[in-house]
């Protein structure tokens, strides 16, 4: 389970402070997928290393499967499986070398380690790439190494932040259809993205972010219900202010 | 502190390291083979010019001499020199090292020589020019050699001996064990080029596993994994040390190797003062020397992996770090100087007492004191060099620098 109350992020950059994530709270099950919508530079990605432990929160908490990031860094990141597309393969080692070494770095045994490769090897159809270079895979050979990476020690929730980022159609599906088992085998997921389509498709709760704040949160039906739409998109725009929010963001730099 | 997972990320490091072009090439392939090419090819050129020179006879042409037709005879006949008839101007002649000397008899010499009236003989050379200085020796010692025989035929003409002329005899006695020799004529180079090798060697790999992780993506899927940010720090840590003791002791066996083999080689067959080149050096203080690289590689390890933790991408790493040499440089280049002596101040200026230390021990001096303080004060150093790294690994404004 996720829970985050009041979470804020602020920084110091050059003279002013900048708040990236302002008061953000929200709860996600397990067997559930919470989707996190926003545009660029809305706070997603602060949001999620904050629950991963890769940032420290400047206000408010939060509980990652059981544990608080702040205290137990550690414990939070043993039963955390991250994966954005900002988390890359080390290209001089093999798929296998490159799982193994997350297995052993999560402290599993060596047997222990074999033995989940062989089934996630199974699962994800790596078999055949297994013992060749990250460097030299294909962009989807990558990520389903990178999937592997965030399931070695089998972690009761994931985090994804922007995962297809980047990939192709059939990369992209095999993220989402990903998504879905881990939900189905009673994970909790927190899934961050900018694509009406995916969030519209994976989530049970959809949290709009903008500008750092959470504007609006429910399941879908709740949302087109709130906002009179059933287009995402709409409910997107009218959820972070209407047009003139979007011009504005615009203006910022920020890409809805 | 986690040995398991130090030792985890250490391996992977090594793997990963020994896996790169770069690192590979700054780390085994320079060391190993840059040293004796360099040493061959130098020792073959100074061996082969200065040997070619020696052999050669030295050229001259004769100014005047007509009357005195022993003493020309004599020169022509000399192994060692060979006369050239002048074709033009002799000074032209020198210029143009056509000869290596003009050499003017004066008149009336060879008479000069029975009657007792000195005569000025003349050399003419050209003023730092190898051959022509050789030449000038040569022909000096022909010459002092007939005067000395000159002086030797008169005293006997005057019923003397010729020891009444040499009322004693100078000599002399070196006293210093030859690895003594050897370690003060090199003992300063020495030093001077591990510690260039050793910073060379641990800045590749650490480079690459702190901001070529960043650039890469690699560092953030590194920090997910539940291993303390300090376990990370000293496995990388003890990766970047590795590649820098591994590259000195890669150089000094190869100098070593390729120093005794081109001794046998070059200086064997020719013989003579070849084998003055090569100095010898106690085992003893190469250990000593080695011993005393391990905290000063710690640091260097250290302090590269803070700064280059920093940068953002490979090429903003290898800006910062670059000017760093020149820091190192400075220091390992005063030791050099013959006015900077270990004392209680300078053994713990770092490097500089590094290269203090390494002269004296090279040369057969063990000053235990100033050892340990050096050993201590260094590892002093490159331990607050470590608590700073692992200060910035959790800085996550570094970490996640945009």
């Amino acid at each position: 389970m996720i829970e985050a109350w009041e979470l804020t992020k602020t920084y110091r950059d050059k003279k002013s402070i900048v708040t990236a994530v302002s008061d953000l709270s929200f709860t996600c099950q397990p067997g559930q997928i919470y989707g996190l919508l926003g545009a660029n530079g809305a706070g997603k990605t602060t949001t999620l290393r904050m629950l991963a432990t890769l940032l420290k929160p400047t206000g408010g908490s939060c509980r990652v499967g059981g544990y608080d990031p702040v205290i137990a860094p550690e414990k939070v990141r043993a039963n955390v499986g991250f994966l954005a597309a900002s988390t890359a393969l080390y290209g001089r080692l093999t798929a296998r070398e490159m799982v193994t070494y997350f297995g052993r770095l999560n402290g599993m045994t060596h047997a222990a380690i074999q033995a989940r490769i062989d089934v996630l090897a199974g699962e994800l159809g790596m078999h055949e790439f297994l013992d060749r270079r990250c460097g030299k895979l294909s962009t989807g050979m990558k990520q389903k190494t990178s999937i592997a990476r965030t399931l070695i020690h089998d972690p009761a929730v994931m985090i994804f932040d922007e995962p297809t980022l980047g990939l192709d159609v059939m990369s992209a599906r095999a993220i989402v259809t990903f998504v879905r088992a881990c939900r189905d085998r009673g994970k909790t997921v927190i899934y961050s993205t900018h694509i009406m389509s995916e969030v519209e498709k994976l989530s049970d709760t959809i949290g709009i972010i903008h500008a750092g704040r959470l504007v609006a949160e429910g399941t879908r039906a709740d949302l087109q219900v709130r906002f009179a739409e059933s287009d995402m998109e709409e409910i997107f725009v009218k959820a972070i202010g209407g047009e003139v929010a979007v011009a504005d963001a615009l203006k910022e730099g920020m890409s809805p | 502190m986690n040995w398991g997972h130090i030792v985890t990320v250490y391996c992977k490091e090594m793997k990963d390291s020994l896996r790169d072009r770069r690192t590979l090439l700054s780390m085994v392939v320079v060391p190993t083979l840059l040293m004796p090419l360099l040493i061959f090819a130098v020792s073959f050129l100074v061996k082969t010019t200065v040997q070619k020179a020696q052999a050669e006879a030295t050229s001259l042409v004769l100014i005047g001499g007509e009357d005195s037709p022993g003493v020309v005879a004599g020169l022509k006949a000399a192994k060692n020199l060979r006369v050239i008839a002048a074709d033009r101007d002799y000074r032209q002649m020198v210029s143009e090292k056509r000869v290596r000397l003009a050499l003017e008899i004066p008149e009336g010499f060879e008479a000069s020589l029975k009657e007792g009236s000195p005569k000025t003989v003349m050399l003419y050379h050209y003023e730092g020019e190898m051959k022509s200085g050789m030449g000038v020796d040569e022909v000096d010692r022909y010459l002092r050699l007939l005067r000395e025989k000159t002086v030797e035929s008169r005293l006997r003409d005057h019923g003397l001996s010729p020891d009444l002329i040499k009322p004693f005899e100078i000599q002399r006695q070196n006293v210093a064990p030859p690895e003594k020799v050897g370690g003060n004529l090199i003992g300063g180079l020495i030093p001077y080029l591990i510690i260039v090798l050793c910073f060379t060697g641990a800045m590749y790999p650490a480079i690459d596993l702190t901001a070529g992780e960043k650039e890469r993506g690699t560092m953030e899927t590194l920090l997910c994994s539940p291993v303390h940010r300090v376990n990370i720090v000293l496995g990388k840590f003890l990766t970047v040390m590795t590649a820098s003791v591994a590259t000195i002791a890669f150089t000094l066996v190869s100098t070593a190797g390729s120093l005794i083999l081109a001794g046998s080689l070059l200086m064997g067959a020719g013989g003579g003062s070849g084998a003055a080149l090569l100095p010898v050096i106690a085992p003893a203080g190469i250990l000593g020397v080695f011993a005393m690289i391990i905290p000063v590689a710690m640091l260097f390890a250290a302090v590269l992996l803070t700064i280059s933790l920093f940068a953002k991408s490979y090429k903003e790493a290898q800006t910062y770090v670059s000017p760093m040499m020149i820091v190192v440089l400075l220091p390992s280049l005063l030791g050099m100087l013959p006015g900077f002596e270990l004392s209680a101040k300078t053994a713990v200026i770092p490097i500089l007492n590094l290269t203090l230390v390494c002269k004296e021990m090279l040369s057969g001096v063990w000053n235990w004191s100033y050892i340990a303080l050096i050993f201590g004060s260094t590892a002093l150093y490159a331990a607050v060099a470590i608590v700073l790294c692992v200060k910035m690994f959790n800085r996550e404004d570094v970490l996640f620098r945009e």
